[in-house]
């Protein structure tokens, strides 16, 4: 009895001390630092125009949908995989037709959910793409040939198996978007 | 359900025959006392030291530019980094502690007498990694103390006579102590020598239970064996006896040891040198500098011998010959007891004598020379570590003669309590 | 020479008289690291002025938490910049070759400078600034003689001006010229403060260090008991 709880109240100090190691491999506070929530300025960015922001070391789109734009997701739900957002890449409120907070603004992770390239950003729609003429604009990942439409929703019959990762996200203000940190949160 | 997985285990390695020589069954005399805890104490602080480096090694950078900065880093942005900083920086200096009190003890008891001799040099080069392993890691922090502490060291090599300077520039890699240093030292620290390490330390165990331990009595256990088992009559099992009673040492070691990390770490200065919290600067050096305590005694003998023939060169070879020196011991002692408690006056004197400018060495290597002042031109402490070089020296020389001609006791027949 | 430096601070009763010989003695910083309100002080005097020409590159603002201080009141009293985010380390506000142009040195990094100067030294170092119209920047220090350095603080502090006691020069006190705009004593306990705040900045950890370190040796000691009561059992039997 005496032996095995002292060998209990060992084996924990031990596993203590050994815990403490593996803690450390945690991100420090550089890295986190360096992953805080970007702050962007949305004022600029005008209808139809896309810009990129480095979040976490990822490339983040910021895409300004057009009205045009965002009629096509309803052409596009028949040739989507997962048109309403089941698998769990985005947030909460994010699983809307847009996948979007604000209709116009999409914001997305640029990285293909297939292995990890960065999709092309193919928004113009027809022959112009290169994706042949029934193209009605979205993405294209240069590495295996995986598609997805303008709110980041794969096509069906590509590699890639889900949707564009939607970030956490919250408007500050009407122009001003804050990735990395949801509004529930904070 | 576990001895068919053993039997499996054991036809195809020898796992329950290294148990049973190595724990169940390794006889060990009966009559350890405390001087006893600190050959198991070396390996814990040596695995502590291997656990802790490797999890430094994984955010630290061996370059000059980054050093200083990355282990600021690791006391700051890693999580808990400043725990393990410690626990390194600290290891270090316990580690030679326990080596000093280790070897304290072979010096007490003959553990060095035949047929321990290779068991003693064994030991003696682990003492000699263990030296370079902290004076490589010394250099990784990048501060000011880690930069000058390699550039005199390095330069001690610089005073071998023909090829001296050009075996300090190979060293260095550089003209000066510089990025190339430090990217091989953190090579040498971080794998080299540690690799030599474990397999000496594998090889010291190896050769203690190949001749079994020496105890406080200095006897042969082995001479009194029971008729019917052939085991010796004052050896017990290792394992349990000294486990437990090992684990329980090391616990209060740790105490200790924790103390010192959570509540002391830079051990006012000894641990963490305060010189060292500013960035190595190759154009400045500060004021007073002096190495980590535990080169100190080696250091104060390589300042007392003056420089001869305009080459430092000889004080240098005292220094290496104080540490060489204690390879013969073996052979020098030629007393027919081995314990110091069956040895005459003239070996406790000689031996009180040895540890005695041992540690008032180590204590002036710390200071500057002038802090005991001036006797007819020359430093107080200048003189007394002179004299303390003789002294140290003389314990090595006369051992011969002291250990022959003292008055032995009778040892007896078997052990005391 | 050996130069004997006197100081007086002879209107302040409490900090005492500091004589000695072949150098200095240092005042006693009585500072408490666990006085939140102090090190917060500290913080404030530390980010409006030193952090002017100084950097403290191993700091991030976000790790003011620790010294009770909120995300928010990190943002709006201690970040000036918009562009600068909590989690960033702080830069000073020239940068170095400027600095260079100005002083002769680039300002040592302050991070650490705790570890290696000592709370008594930083906090003497900061009462002994002295007018000296022989150095390039018009001010001298007791403790740091020919510093690059000017007075940051004169205005607060008041000018002090080097007072021979003996006709070699060998050994001064300080006196007061013009009196300041804080009285002795606010003008100490402010120092203190910032001495406090740069201790804190040498090892943000120490507090935390000595709470888990309390809790590590109570379970050692517990643990020794069982260690010990499990070696004299298996023990007893061997005599």
């Amino acid at each position: 009895m005496l032996v095995v709880s002292t060998g209990a109240v060992g084996a924990a100090g031990a596993l203590a001390a050994v815990s403490t190691l593996f803690v450390s491999m945690a991100p420090s506070e550089r890295a986190k630092a360096a992953g805080a929530p970007v702050e962007v300025d949305l004022a600029k960015l005008e209808p139809g125009m896309l810009i990129t922001e480095e979040w976490r070391g990822k490339p983040v789109w910021i895409l300004h949908r057009t009205d045009e734009m965002l009629r096509k997701l309803d052409e596009t739900a028949d040739l989507v995989s997962d048109p309403d957002s089941k698998l769990p890449m985005q947030p909460k409120y994010a699983t809307n037709l847009e996948r979007s907070i604000k209709p116009e603004y999409l914001v997305l992770v640029g990285i293909c959910t297939h292995l990890g390239c960065s999709p092309t950003q193919k928004l113009e729609a027809g022959e112009a793409s290169g994706l042949g003429a029934d193209w009605v604009g979205g993405f294209f990942c240069p590495c295996h040939g995986s598609k997805f439409d303008l709110a980041g929703r794969v096509y069906k019959g590509v590699p890639a198996p889900a949707n564009l990762e939607v970030p956490p996200h919250q408007f500050l203000s009407d122009s001003r978007l804050l990735i990395g940190e949801d509004a529930a949160r904070s | 359900m576990l001895r068919p997985v053993m039997t499996w285990i054991d036809e195809r390695f020898p796992m329950s025959k290294m148990v049973r020589e190595h724990l169940t069954e390794y006889y060990a005399p009966k009559n350890f006392n405390f001087w006893y805890f600190f050959g198991g104490l070396a390996i814990v602080v040596l695995a502590i030291q291997i656990l802790s480096g490797i999890f430094l090694t994984m955010h630290y950078k061996p370059d000059a530019d980054k050093a200083f900065a990355s282990v600021e880093y690791i006391m700051r942005d890693v999580p808990l980094g400043w725990l393990i900083r410690y626990v390194h920086s600290t290891g270090a200096s316990m580690f030679f502690v326990v080596i000093y009190l280790h070897m304290f003890r072979a010096l007490l008891y003959g553990s060095y007498r035949k047929p321990r001799e290779l068991l003693w040099i064994f030991g003696m080069v682990i003492y000699l990694c263990l030296m370079a392993e902290a004076f490589f890691g010394y250099l990784l922090p990048w501060g000011q103390m880690s930069y000058w502490g390699a550039q005199v060291i390095v330069n001690l090599f610089g005073a071998v006579p023909f090829i001296g300077p050009d075996l300090a520039v190979w060293i260095r890699g550089d003209y000066v102590v510089s990025d190339a240093t430090l990217n091989r030292f953190f090579a040498l620290h971080v794998i080299a020598v540690p690799i030599a390490l474990l397999g000496l330390v594998v090889a010291h165990i190896l050769s203690l239970h190949e001749v079994g331990s020496n105890n406080p009595d200095g006897i042969d256990i082995k001479k009194n064996k029971d008729a019917v088992t052939g085991k010796p009559l004052d050896g017990i099992p290792f394992h349990p006896y000294y486990t437990v009673k090992d684990i329980f040492g090391l616990v209060i070691f740790m105490i200790i040891f924790a103390s010192i990390v959570f509540f002391a770490p830079e051990m006012g200065g000894y641990f963490l040198e305060h010189n060292n919290f500013i960035p190595a600067d190759p154009l400045k050096t500060p004021a007073h500098i002096a190495p980590v305590w535990y080169f100190t005694p080696f250091y104060s003998i390589l300042r007392a011998v003056p420089p001869m023939f305009g080459s430092q060169f000889p004080g240098v070879l005292a220094m290496g010959g104080a540490v060489v020196i204690l390879f013969l011991l073996p052979w020098l002692d030629r007393s027919p007891v081995r314990s110091i408690r069956y040895k005459g006056p003239l070996s406790k004197i000689s031996l009180t004598v040895f540890v005695v400018s041992f540690l008032l060495l180590g204590y002036l290597g710390l200071k500057p020379t002038n802090i005991w002042g001036q006797i007819g031109g020359a430093d107080v402490a200048t003189v007394v570590a002179q004299l303390c070089t003789i002294l140290y020296f003389l314990f090595f020389i006369s051992l011969p003669i002291v250990s022959k001609l003292d008055r032995t006791k009778v040892e007896p027949d078997r052990v005391t309590p | 020479m050996k130069v004997i430096i006197v100081i007086i601070y002879s209107f302040l009763s409490f900090s005492g008289l500091a004589v000695a010989a072949g150098g200095y003695s240092l005042n006693k910083a009585n500072i408490d690291a666990t006085d939140a309100e102090s090190l917060q002080r500290g913080a404030k005097i530390f980010a409006d002025r030193c952090l002017s020409c100084h950097a403290a590159t191993f700091m991030r603002y976000n790790r003011l938490a620790d010294i009770g201080l909120s995300q928010g009141q990190i943002k709006q009293y201690f970040i000036a910049d918009n562009s600068v985010k909590v989690g960033d380390t702080m830069k000073s506000a020239i940068d170095a070759s400027t600095a260079k142009q100005m002083f002769g040195v680039i300002p040592p990094d302050l991070s650490v400078v705790s570890r290696s100067r000592g709370a008594d030294w930083l906090y003497t170092y900061f009462i002994s600034f002295y007018k000296d119209d022989a150095t390039a920047t018009g001010w001298n220090n007791s403790i740091f003689p020919n510093v690059a350095m000017p007075n940051v603080f004169p205005q607060e502090q008041g000018v002090l001006r080097a007072v021979y006691a003996s006709e070699d020069k060998t050994s001064f006190n300080l006196e007061v010229e013009t009196p300041g705009t804080l009285s002795p004593r606010e003008f100490d306990d402010s120092m203190l403060d910032l001495t406090n705040f740069l201790v804190f900045m040498g090892e943000p950890a120490a507090e935390k260090r000595k709470q888990i370190g309390s809790l590590v040796i109570i379970f050692l000691i517990i643990f020794a008991f069982m260690a010990w009561a499990v070696k004299r059992e298996f023990w007893k039997d061997v005599h």
